[in-house]
């Protein structure tokens, strides 16, 4: 993985010791609050319901165990013995405290680790593949691209105050395993006659008017990668509305102008910058690519020993093929029955870091789903590694069913969300737990969020709920149908909503239609696309 | 009955007006009835508490001030879901109270 360089390190230490004398006038009322606000949150610090939020970047999910350590080290000295994993690939702390929080930031740039641009209108972190340099299915590693990016996009004085937040993510795979198309650009790099180039979509996103990005450039050489980025922000942050925060994301600008409207104002922008320098040499991008060599993974050639029947169900969900014979992916679950999604204590963490260091060459990666990649575990190891996943808490084999809920953390934490989250996800993970279906219904993906801006990603749930303030009592919207995969779709909402416990009786309701009319094979997203939403409205309603 | 509440400058914790100064529990709250606005601007620009501003409240039945919409009962709490990091560790039923 990439490791900083004297520049890197220079700029990162720069800012922690500018953020320190910062947070020091702030506390000795040097500083008003509207004028701190704005530089604490260029450095990831916000102000929640109950403490200072500190939100940490994972650059496109990707750390190492002494990074992991540190995590750790930060919750337990810091916080309250827990980190929350993010929807973006980051990682919370919930009860920052102000006169902590150049310390901490001090902490994680020893490890190059940084909490810049994870707030503000700006690039925010690159999110990208969670299987990314392992998986069987991509063209090549899409880490280097997003890293490029990354480096690009990092202080670039120009996108420092853009109309609203800009979020992109790479991949390289035809399966898209990180909502690629609901990112401000989705970048998925291909492959056409031997040459890799990248497709660009632009214009994707949830929050409160969800759009699937259209494409806009088919095939951009990869010697032209920043440059044609440039180009899509610099339209976005000349014509983006700034009087309208609400419709000052790129997917409005996109949306107003039309899809052709706007890729004709990008590639006239593109052909002004081509000769403009903006590129970085071809050696720039090999430099990168050296840090992300695959690590020497000889073929083991065992295969794992099914004979456990609770390993063999743990092998079945939590694993994913690779790309090298004898290794596979392995799925973490921070999701256990009845548990907060996406949180991990700091002895967890501890695990997890040493678990990386003993069975996949060091590397751990964050899932947009809340859970936790151990990328490159020999098969022979797999029943080694569960064991100790299990001790730990966090061996539950339900990836991609119907415990594995990503939930925003809703109104227990965050000063925006207008109902609770958390306990929803809990109520229906312990339901299906107890009625023995989540088995059979096999793939299905839940996503709850407590507000319209959409950080748990409802918009894109197999099963989405969204949680709305009725006249002072929280409301939950059910919503069918979305996939943030490469079929790409946004839910639709039901009907009325329902309140906390009406909505967890809604959701089994829902899965029973589905048990009821599937098919042989067809998952639940197959089953409502062929049959609709009207047998699940009559259940439901009437 | 109208409260003041912000977040501390130094700890971000929850805090209440009590009438001549800050207390993390709301049981201590007081209400600032018509002069609420004055002591919340007057109290930001003494900047102690990170952008203080008033709320609604009633007596609840224990007699301690109850926020009239539940984002301010979860905020006097803590975290519904972890009722071991709010202020009534020993309480479980200290979630329920402010649904």
């Amino acid at each position: 993985m990439y490791a900083y360089d004297q520049y890197d390190q220079a700029m990162v230490d720069a800012r922690v010791a500018e953020f320190r004398d910062q947070c020091e006038r702030r506390l000795a009322g040097k500083l008003s609050e509207d004028q701190f606000k704005p530089l604490r949150l260029m450095n990831g610090l916000y102000l929640q319901l109950h403490a200072y939020m500190l939100r940490v970047a994972i650059p496109y999910g990707t750390l190492n165990g002494g990074q992991m350590c540190v995590l750790a080290d930060i919750a337990e000295k810091y916080d309250r013995g827990y980190g929350h994993f993010t929807t973006r690939q980051n990682i919370q702390y919930n009860w920052i405290k102000l006169e902590d929080a150049a310390d901490i930031l001090a902490d994680l740039a020893k490890v190059e680790m940084h909490a810049i641009q994870t707030s503000g209108n700006c690039i925010r972190n690159i999110s990208s593949d969670h299987f990314a340099g392992a998986a069987a299915d991509e063209v090549a590693d899409p880490r280097p691209y997003a890293e490029l990016l990354r480096q690009w996009s990092s202080f670039h004085p120009e996108f420092s105050y853009l109309p609203r937040k800009f979020k992109i993510c790479v991949i390289a795979s035809e399966n898209d395993r990180a909502a690629m198309r609901l990112h401000d650009i989705g970048i998925r790099i291909v492959e056409r006659d031997g040459e890799l180039g990248a497709q660009f979509y632009v214009g994707g996103g949830m929050g409160r008017t969800p759009m699937i990005a259209p494409l806009i450039r088919d095939f951009v050489p990869l010697d032209q990668l920043v440059t044609y980025s440039e180009a899509c922000l610099r339209v976005y942050n000349r014509y983006g509305r700034r009087d309208n925060k609400y419709k000052a994301r790129i997917k409005i600008l996109v949306h107003e102008l039309g899809a052709e409207e706007y890729t004709r104002q990008v590639e006239e922008e593109f052909a002004h910058l081509l000769d403009q320098g903006v590129e970085p040499p071809l050696a720039e991008l090999e430099r990168i690519k050296g840090y992300f060599r695959d690590p020497d993974m000889p073929d083991a050639g065992q295969e794992a020993d099914r004979s456990d029947p609770d390993f063999a169900v743990w092998l079945d969900h939590n694993t994913h093929a690779h790309k090298m014979p004898g290794y596979v992916s392995a799925i973490v679950s921070l999701k256990p029955v009845g548990g907060i999604p996406g949180d991990a204590t700091a002895a967890q963490m501890r695990v997890l870091a040493d678990l990386a260091e003993r069975y996949s060459f060091d590397e751990l990666r964050i899932m947009h789903t809340q859970n936790v990649v151990l990328p490159h575990v020999r098969k022979a190891d797999l029943y080694a590694l569960w064991q100790a996943l299990n001790e730990a808490g966090m061996g539950t084999p339900n990836a991609d069913l119907m415990g594995d809920i990503i939930a925003c953390p809703g109104l227990d934490y965050c000063s925006l969300a207008n109902a609770r989250s958390i306990p929803i996800a809990q109520r229906i993970s312990q339901r299906f737990a107890a009625n023995g279906k989540e088995a059979a219904l096999g793939e299905l993906k839940l996503k709850i969020s407590g507000c319209i801006n959409a950080c748990g990603h409802h918009h894109a749930g197999h099963i989405g709920i969204l949680g709305v303030d009725r006249k002072g009592t929280e409301n939950y919207q059910l919503l069918l149908g979305g996939s943030e995969a490469e079929d790409t779709s946004l839910a639709k909402i039901t009907g009325p909503g329902f309140d906390e416990l009406g909505i967890v009786d809604a959701v089994e309701t829902a899965a029973d239609v589905y048990l009821r009319e599937r098919t042989e094979g067809e998952r639940f997203l197959d089953t409502y696309r062929r049959i609709g939403m009207a047998p699940f409205k009559e259940a439901l309603y009437d | 009955m109208k409260l003041i509440t912000g977040n501390d400058l130094k700890t971000g914790a929850v805090t209440w007006w009590t009438g001549d100064g800050w207390s993390i529990h709301i049981e201590d709250a007081a209400d600032a009835g018509d002069e609420a606005e004055a002591i919340a601007t007057r109290e930001e620009a003494a900047r102690r508490v990170n952008v203080p501003y008033v709320i609604e409240a009633e007596a609840g039945p224990d007699g301690a001030p109850r926020p009239a919409h539940i984002k301010e009962r979860v905020r006097a709490l803590g975290p519904t879901v972890r009722v071991d990091l709010t202020l009534k560790p020993d309480d479980p039923t200290a979630a329920q109270k402010v649904i």
